[in-house]
């Protein structure tokens, strides 16, 4: 039999806001523990939450950006449940009335063709605290303990829940990585798996090709990366499948991920799990989004990947794979488009991007941002090279300089004697020698073999550590060789 | 004005929500916190019959909405004071008996 998957995802990121949902506390990450804590956040009887601006603006854009509906009507709910992650005993959530609804976000398949994944809601909801159990720390005698750090109690948390609009493990991967990309884009959250501020949950089920009604699914939890997820999934649409072959039955289970064993085992169900008793909020009063907050929020919004892409291969004739590179991340494309603006040659400032920056960028696991890289050193560069003041191999040199200490590209050439040979006087000395230096090369090339010049050009580059300039080498070269030929 | 005759919480149901709050009650409680709290939903419930067509979901008597602050950090509390009440600590964290499951 044939059987179809079908996955959905359940993502929480936690909002970059400066602090946390309902108090002043600092959203950091990294503290010592119970540094970031007040009696807010740790449900001190008589507190009482204020609901922070910003977080409300970037899950609006956030919504926005995925095409969400913002009901006018919002508001939160306490969401009871005894686990000491949150100190009160409930946790701030919303229930029946989110900020967003009925989103979309379009994936890029494999195969090149696109698909449009529903978003079923994303609601705002406060991060619980982190329990480290005791053994974990090495410590055999306290087994028997959780310690809790309530630092990331009460963070802002969006929860971005998808329709079961996915097939396979591979949609869901792709899903994931627009749905960070976009986030990210957005500014409203750094969407860091290793740090927790991305975090995922997937159900998954399978039927029998054809049939509409879903099976039953099984939740999976304890995926570190993105990777995990997809390993995850198609480890367990592997064992639905062999279940039901070997005539047994999908049950409706929490299943965790143990990613050495690369298996899900079944969690033991937590009791009552669904009962969580929801109501609303009474310490906060219930918000209303009106068609202007709506309005400015759309104005505020940036210009997203997808447009941009397409802009840019317009408005600066880049091939669609450049423009398509250039927007894999905000800082990067904004930095282009600086950069591409100054020096007049965007097809030259995609290429240095492209190659030895983002390279560069790749190796020491850095942003852009990060660097001391100035879009207009770029753009002096690219014009220093165009105008024969140097090399594209010492280009090469100049750009991690400029990406590691930073600087006036100018300056630096001139200090570190980078400037190229462009003068025949200087150059035909070199080339001379390089040649009466390679004897049997020479012969080589008188008996016909053309190609080993590139070998003395290569020579002469050597010997001017990359400042001869190369197209001014080849035609004296070629002289070079000819007059050797005439005077045999 | 209330009917006795038909409570809604069986005493099954009361054990069930003191489970959810740890909270440990007698047989005899049990019996007894049925028939109040079925009182009190019968109670509430009067306010479902209320025509609320029109009214916005989130309705309240005082006409509060919008209640926001900006996002700017605050000191914290010292973390020997959040601690300070804690019935057992360990570096720097609040130390709980391990709770398995969850
Ligand atoms: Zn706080």
């Amino acid at each position: 039999m044939k059987f179809e998957t079908v996955i959905g995802l359940e993502v929480h990121v936690e909002l970059s806001t400066q602090t946390k949902l309902f108090c002043s506390c600092k959203n950091s990450f990294g503290a010592n523990p119970n540094t970031l804590v007040c009696p807010v956040c740790l449900g001190m009887p008589g507190v009482l939450p204020v609901v922070n601006k910003e977080a409300i603006e970037k899950h609006i854009m956030a919504a926005l950006a995925v095409g969400c509906r913002i009901p006018e009507h919002s508001k939160f709910d306490r969401k009871n449940y005894f686990y000491p992650d949150m100190p009160k005993n409930f946790q701030t959530s919303q229930y029946d009335l989110p900020l967003a609804l009925g989103g979309s976000l379009e994936i890029n398949l494999p195969d090149g063709e696109k698909k449009v994944i529903g978003i079923t809601r994303i609601h705002l909801e406060e991060d619980t605290g982190k329990s480290k159990h005791a053994g974990e720390t090495g410590s055999i005698v306290e087994s028997d303990y959780t310690l809790l750090d309530y630092n990331r109690a009460g963070v802002p948390l969006l929860e971005i829940v998808s329709e079961p609009d996915m097939r396979t493990p591979e949609e869901a991967y792709q899903y994931l990585n627009e749905l960070k990309k976009i986030l990210v884009w957005l500014g409203v959250s750094d969407c860091k798996m290793e740090q927790g501020s991305l975090r995922c949950d997937a159900n998954i089920s399978i039927r029998p090709e054809g049939q509409e009604e879903f099976g039953v699914k099984a939740e999976i939890k304890n995926m570190n990366s993105f990777r995990s997820v997809r390993s995850a999934l198609l480890y367990e649409e592997k064992r639905q499948r062999e279940v039901i072959e070997s005539g047994g039955r999908i049950i409706q289970e929490t299943r965790g991920w143990e990613e050495d064993r690369g298996i899900t085992v079944s969690m033991r169900s937590k009791e009552e799990a669904h009962d969580y008793r929801y109501f609303p909020e009474p310490d906060l009063p219930p918000m209303v989004v009106d068609k202007e907050w709506i309005e400015r929020a759309k104005q505020k919004l940036p210009e997203l990947p997808g447009e941009r892409k397409l802009r840019f291969a317009a408005e600066y004739g880049l091939p669609e794979y450049d423009s398509g590179i250039l927007n894999l991340s905000r800082s990067i494309s904004d930095f282009f488009e600086e950069a591409a603006k100054l020096s007049g040659d965007p097809k030259q400032t995609s290429n240095w991007l492209m190659g030895d920056i983002l390279k560069y960028l790749n190796q020491n696991e850095l942003e852009i941002h990060e660097t001391r890289l100035k879009p207009e050193a770029l753009a002096e560069m690219i014009n220093l090279i165009k105008k024969d003041v140097i090399s594209g191999k010492i280009g090469k040199d100049l750009i991690e300089e400029l990406l590691k200490n930073g600087g006036n590209p100018e300056e630096i050439v001139e200090k570190r004697g980078w400037k190229q040979i462009s003068s025949g006087d200087d150059l035909l000395p070199v080339i001379k020698q390089v040649v009466d230096d390679n004897p049997k090369v020479l012969t080589q090339y008188l008996e016909g073999k053309e190609s080993v010049k590139g070998f003395f050009v290569g020579q002469v580059m050597k010997k001017t550590a990359g400042k001869a300039n190369p197209a001014l080498v080849g035609k004296m070269m070629d002289e070079e060789l000819e007059r050797r030929k005439n005077n045999r | 004005m209330l009917k006795e005759s038909t409570p809604d919480i069986t005493p099954e149901e009361v054990e069930h929500i003191a489970h959810l709050s740890r909270i440990e009650i007698s047989e005899e409680d049990k019996i007894q916190f049925a028939g109040e709290l079925g009182r009190i939903i019968h109670y509430i419930n009067k306010l479902s019959e209320v025509d609320t067509t029109g009214v916005d979901p989130t309705f309240r008597t005082a006409p509060i909405f919008n209640v926001f602050r900006e996002d700017t950090p605050r000191e914290s509390f010292p973390a020997e004071e959040i601690l300070a009440n804690a019935p057992e600590k360990e570096e720097g964290c609040f130390r709980m008996p391990r709770i398995i499951g969850g």
